[in-house]
């Protein structure tokens, strides 16, 4: 049984079809890519996976579980992490503040340590913030833990944005471009970040990208959208090949 | 140069000299302050550091200044920095122990200065027990307003429930009342009961705020500010209206538990408990719900439940503020929980800086010393304040003390 299934799920703004019949099978530990054009539905798509918005109709399961409809806190901490294509940062936290946030579904000490400052408490928070440092180091910006994140440039922040989410330990991880806005030397270093990722805690990936290049080198398996619909899934050398998607990108010839 | 490396040795010295230079500068008053008075050519002893004598009467503004030099300034700043050497010996000693040790020794030396203070005069303590329950208001407000960012209004509506709950629990069960009649348990149970009577008063409080945060905490917006105004109004025309508590005309006969021991006691409990729950994490998804409710959301965060939790938690101990606030001055009416006390928190949470515990602690007590000071401007007082709060927004929006968290070890290490 796959990690995360979507299933003939459509979603509509008012009378717009934004995503139409659209099914999805991730098996624990791939890496899947979803390309497609601008206003495509690619990232409607994650904000119905991660419940910002209810599916008007079909479901979503993960690991077994119908997760359709669920709030979003719920789904998250079921195990689906993700990154936010416009950078969603907490602007007066700090790096090593954010990452020990995303593990709030795992605290223990509740209220009472919250308000008296236990010796539980303590101990937890000491843990959670070796946890947080680790996963900094692994992101690469461990120097930078203490920094208001609105001080640290741009591609600092995408990673920061990284690390929260892998802090959560999800089971499927969801990244919404992970390398817009970058030059061409921070995208080959947060190429190699999700490599690293990957290959270190082994979770399933599912990413929406815009260059072509990052997900033909990074991805197994790889669906096109184009205006709410599936129109070409396959391997990178098919999705390449694929005149529909040339057609989706390039625009038809003209026959005048 | 060399007055350079004066103000620079300043900084060397931890709290722990600072507030023995404070202590023996209070002790000084105690011994001097009498005959001091006598040859400055003033009345009396200048309650509030001399700012009440100098706009009464200009003529003795050299006396009162210099008896402010004389009896504070020059002995706590020389005390100070004699003592700077051993005092940092001492604190780096006392951070061997548990930090709670180091923490009760200087909120003992603190407390004793304050006693000493307030034993001057009656309307030095009246004072000084409303200003650590302003902070006490101030620091709860700031939960919601500043750490959670959304806008409430209802404070004064907490404060009243507290101080009515609370209220009723001592008359009823200490006072021969004419609403209430005969006592039911005798006095010597009173300062046992007292924190029950105060816990009370919290907890119908956040009993209140519940009735506020189920309906407005579902979506983000200015639901609250709207809500939360409503609900102090109708907060206000209930009591009015309950002739049990004696309506319009208020609640009067208290008996006197709220002396300054227990009035410092729950302030500083406020302080460390708010101060413990906004560094947890759970207190920082507050932060988050603030910046990005979306993003804290999609990582783990129950957002309404986080929202619910503050605003209850605010609600309490505003409850708490409230009680102790009708037991020091004995009687209570609605009328004061109404719009201009929700102005005065708004002010000094604004004022003193948003998302902090210093800023809280700053606003509270320089506008109410403020207050107090400039009470002889009568109506322009009201224009000074004002004019003041609008300049502190203008140069520095979000408060004097915004975004500083309070690190307790900080403040008590040695600074050498």
């Amino acid at each position: 049984m796959p990690l995360l299934q979507v299933e003939k799920m459509s979603h509509e703004f008012g009378g717009l079809r934004a995503v139409n019949s659209y099914n999805l099978e991730i098996e624990a530990g791939q890496i899947r890519g979803l390309i497609g054009p601008n206003g495509a539905g690619k990232t409607t798509i994650f904000n119905l996976i991660t419940g910002i918005y209810k599916p008007t109709e079909g479901d979503i399961i993960l690991d077994g579980k119908k997760i359709t409809g669920l709030q979003p806190h719920r789904i998250a901490a079921f195990g689906i992490g993700r990154t936010f294509q416009n950078l969603q940062l907490w602007r007066h936290m700090t790096v090593v503040e954010h990452v020990k946030l995303a593990r709030y579904s795992r605290v223990g000490y509740g209220l009472i340590g919250a308000f008296f400052g236990t010796m539980k408490r303590q101990k937890q928070e000491a843990d959670i913030e070796e946890m947080a440092h680790n996963l900094l180091k692994m992101v690469g910006i461990d120097h930078l833990s203490d920094q208001v994140v609105t001080n640290l440039p741009y591609g600092d922040q995408r990673r920061v944005e990284m690390a929260r989410a892998l802090s959560m330990e999800p089971k499927i991880l969801l990244l919404d471009e992970p390398t817009a806005g970058m030059n061409p030397e921070e995208l080959i270093q947060m190429m190699e970040i999700i490599r690293r990722v990957h290959k270190e805690l082994g979770m399933a990936i599912f990413l929406i990208e815009h260059r072509l290049k990052v997900v033909m080198d990074l991805c197994q398996m790889i669906q096109t959208l184009n205006f709410g619909h599936v129109i070409a899934e396959g391997t990178p050398e098919e999705i390449q090949n694929n005149p529909k998607v040339i057609d989706a990108y390039l625009g038809r010839e003209s026959l005048v | 140069m060399l007055s350079r490396r004066i103000w620079d040795s300043f900084f060397r010295v931890p709290l722990l000299g600072w507030l023995i230079g404070i202590l023996i500068a209070v002790m000084l008053e105690h011994l001097l302050g009498d005959s001091l008075v006598d040859v400055l050519g003033l009345s009396k002893i200048p309650a509030l550091f001399g700012f009440v004598i100098i706009l009464k009467n200009p003529i003795l503004m050299p006396g009162a200044t210099l008896y402010v030099l004389l009896i504070y300034i020059i002995p706590v700043s020389a005390v100070a920095r004699i003592s700077s050497w051993p005092a940092n010996k001492l604190a780096a000693r006392l951070l061997d122990f548990p930090i709670w040790f180091s923490v009760v020794i200087h909120l003992g030396l603190f407390y004793a200065a304050l006693h000493m203070w307030s034993e001057i005069s009656a309307y030095r303590l009246l004072t000084l027990k409303l200003t650590l329950i302003a902070i006490m208001v101030t620091l709860s407000l700031n939960v919601v307003n500043g750490y959670m960012g959304e806008f409430s209004c209802s404070h004064p509506g907490f404060m009243a429930l507290g101080a009515y709950a609370a209220s009723v629990v001592t008359v009823v069960l200490f006072v021969n009342d004419r609403l209430f009649g005969p006592a039911l348990l005798a006095p010597a149970f009173g300062p046992f009961i007292f924190p029950v009577a105060l816990v009370t008063g919290g907890m119908v409080a956040a009993l209140g705020a519940l009735a506020i945060a189920i309906p407005s905490f579902r979506t983000r917006g200015d639901y609250l500010a709207i809500i939360s105004l409503a609900f102090m109004f109708i907060i206000k025309s209930m009591i009015e209206n309950l002739e049990v508590v004696g309506g319009p005309r208020g609640l009067s006969s208290q008996p006197d538990y709220a002396n300054l021991p227990i009035v410092f006691f729950w302030t500083i409990a406020c302080i460390w408990m708010t101060n413990n729950f906004v560094r947890s994490i759970l207190g920082k998804a507050l932060n988050a719900v603030r910046d990005d409710e979306m993003a804290a959301n999609a990582m783990t965060v129950n957002t309404r439940r986080t929202k619910i939790i503050a605003f209850l938690f605010a609600a309490f101990w505003a409850g708490v503020a409230g009680g102790l606030f009708a037991h020091v001055l004995r009687y209570v009416n609605p009328a004061t929980f109404g719009l201009q006390k929700l102005a005065e928190v708004l002010a000094m949470v604004y004022f003193g800086g948003l998302n902090s515990v210093y800023g809280s602690i700053v606003g509270a007590v320089s506008l109410s010393l403020l207050g107090e000071a400039l009470r002889p401007l009568e109506i322009f007082k009201w224009i000074i304040i004002p004019l003041l709060l609008i300049l502190v927004m203008i140069y520095r929006p979000t408060g004097l003390v915004a975004f500083k968290e309070l690190n307790v070890r900080n403040l008590v290490k040695p600074k050498q």
